[in-house]
């Protein structure tokens, strides 16, 4: 028997290893079984990695914050005019925003918002390729629960797979095999299933081999997987490749993950259903007034217009339901769908007749979720460039067209 | 490579902090590592290296089997897969070096170049088929990357050994 001492050993500790694995197979909380020996194994490694990235993040903030200042003054002038433009394109999107609200409440569209995030920085790895996680310095004790969609400012990064401890998680990247992300292709509409491959690729699945996909579309998350809320950047289709049943889409993911540094925990989702009363100037007439056809403005005369007061945003009473009429609707050029929409607001009228600048809704966003409405391209004001001048200018202006609204001569209202 | 009587083959041991605080510092390495460079796992396995390393000098297979199995269980708690496929191939890679560390001389740096070769090999292929065999992993054998990943951290492993060298004590 002591001839065989070392095969059996061998043997015993091969079998062993193998049912445990067994074990951990059969059991669909396989994390759970192994719990332990997990935690066992971050709470020692943990400590070192969070000491060494403070000591690196002194160290180099010593070096950016008193040292390396060079083209500080240049660098500062160019994120100023980009501010400047960056405000510009903001008060174009909150206008966006606003349209694309007033129509989620009609339609009763439940949609969720980013409500909180925590910034979290990341402390190591997995040490493996087939395991691509990587650990944040942040845990319980900061509110991180398990499932929660982790991102940067670039793109989403992956979730939560599990709460070490007060101060450390486990954050499954999206390239991983495991990772399951609920994806849309931005231009095509078409919604598949993200995941990772044993190479690192990420790729999109379920998605038929008959439909027809862009190499450059956008992909974002669909808020399918109850996980990552709606319309969150994800990458961009890299590669397109037929498939026997569904297509082989390669994404490159916008976030860069194999640098990740700092990463935000979505720890607060706010999800409600936009209520048409919930808008506390916009009535529900106004919104289908918005919505039907209306008889297209005549030009006003010069005399004062009495219905013009102040510089609040209202629809011009002109269509059939607004003005009380029963005749036959006539009908419309622009149709309203869940996916391509188009209102268009009425331009507010001076006392001159001239149209008056809309009042800059001041609904706020929360964080980059924004929902995503397409509005038809032939459809999207003229106005409504970067480049035109945002907020509020006298009322009397005549030279200026609404930022959300073009003149009545551009032909879109029904004749 | 020369082979060696048993009369000839000196035994090493090592104190208790250096057998539990290197293979700590190999995986905190290798867990560390990839955030600064992101290739380093695709390449390096430190843990191997340090399982072949303390196999070898103590030409022990019981021990040998045992070290592999407890760094490789430590190796995959750090990952998102079920815990054990790295415990199995550097259990048998453990057995594998410390049982030929009873028949060879593996002090060379030759000797050294080409068992850490062979064992990397041994320990992808086990890995590969455990994880696909059980795990169910999609994973795909490549020779070019596994025989230059082998090369890799061979020329890594014979440094590494002679720094760790320093560490042993004969017993």
């Amino acid at each position: 028997m002591g001839r065989y001492r070392n095969v059996t050993i061998l043997a015993a500790a091969i079998f062993l290893q193998f049912l445990g694995l067994a074990i951990q197979i059969k059991r669909s909380t396989e994390n759970e079984s192994s719990r332990l020996i997990r935690v066992w194994a971050v709470s020692v490694v943990t400590p070192f990695e969070k000491g060494i990235i403070r000591v690196q993040g002194g160290a180099s903030g010593i070096w950016h914050n008193y040292f390396y200042l060079r083209g500080v003054r240049q660098e500062n002038r160019e994120l100023r005019d980009q501010i400047e433009q960056l405000r510009l394109e903001q008060v174009r999107l909150k206008q966006d925003a606003e349209q694309a609200r007033r129509l989620q409440a009609l339609l009763g569209f439940k949609e969720q918002f980013i409500g909180k995030t925590t910034a979290a920085q990341v402390i190591g790895s997995s040490g493996s390729e087939q395991s691509r996680l990587v650990y944040i310095d942040k845990g319980s004790d900061d509110g991180i629960k398990n499932e929660m969609a982790v991102i940067t400012a670039d793109g989403v990064v992956g979730k939560v797979l599990n709460v070490v401890d007060g101060s450390t998680s486990q954050v499954l990247l999206i390239n991983d095999q495991q990772s399951g992300v609920g994806a849309i292709l931005e231009q095509s509409r078409l919604q598949g299933v993200l995941k990772g491959k044993a190479s690192g690729e990420v790729i999109i699945d379920k998605i038929m081999s008959d439909e027809e996909v862009k190499f450059g579309d956008r992909v974002l998350t669909s808020g399918g997987d109850r996980i990552f809320p709606k319309g969150l950047p994800v990458g961009t289709v890299a590669k397109v490749s037929k498939g026997p049943e569904f297509l082989q889409i390669t994404v490159k993911p916008a976030a860069v993950l194999s640098h990740l540094e700092e990463v935000l925990v979505i720890t607060k989702k706010a999800e409600h259903e936009e209520s048409v009363s919930s808008g506390a100037s916009v009535r529900a007439a106004d919104i289908l007034a918005q919505r039907l056809p209306s008889v297209p403005d005549k030009p006003q005369p010069v005399s004062p217009a009495p219905t013009v007061t102040g510089s609040q945003v209202k629809p011009q009473t002109a269509s059939p339901l607004q003005s009380g009429t029963t005749g036959p609707v006539p009908p419309p050029k622009t149709q309203a769908s869940a996916t391509g929409t188009s209102v268009q607001p009425k331009p507010q009228l001076n006392p001159t007749g001239m149209p008056v600048k809309a009042q800059v809704p001041t609904a706020t966003m929360a964080g980059p979720a924004k929902p995503t409405v397409v509005t038809s391209q032939e459809s999207k004001p003229a106005a409504a460039k970067p480049s035109a001048p945002p907020v509020s200018k006298p009322a009397g202006n005549a030279t200026q067209a609404p930022s959300n609204a073009p003149p009545d001569t551009s032909g879109d209202t029904p004749q | 490579m020369t082979y060696t009587s048993r009369e000839q083959i000196e035994v090493y041991r090592f104190s208790l902090p250096v057998a539990i605080l290197v293979p700590l510092l190999a995986i905190f390495l290798q867990a560390f590592i990839p955030h600064v460079l992101p290739f380093f796992s695709t390449y390096f396995d430190l843990p191997l290296l340090v399982t072949i390393f303390f196999a070898m000098a103590r030409r022990n297979p019981v021990t040998g089997l045992l070290t592999g199995a407890a760094i490789g269980l430590a190796q995959d708690a750090l990952g998102s897969h079920p815990i054990g496929v790295y415990g199995i191939a550097k259990t048998f890679v453990g057995y594998g070096a410390s049982s030929l560390g009873v028949k060879l001389d593996v002090e060379s740096v030759g000797t050294r170049l080409l068992v850490t070769t062979g064992f990397y090999v041994v320990h992808q292929v086990l890995y590969f088929l455990v994880a696909r065999g059980m795990v169910r992993l999609d994973l795909r054998w490549s020779w070019p990357h596994e025989l230059g990943a082998a090369l890799a951290n061979a020329v890594l492993g014979v440094f590494l050994f002679a720094l760790m060298d320093r560490l042993k004590q004969r017993a």
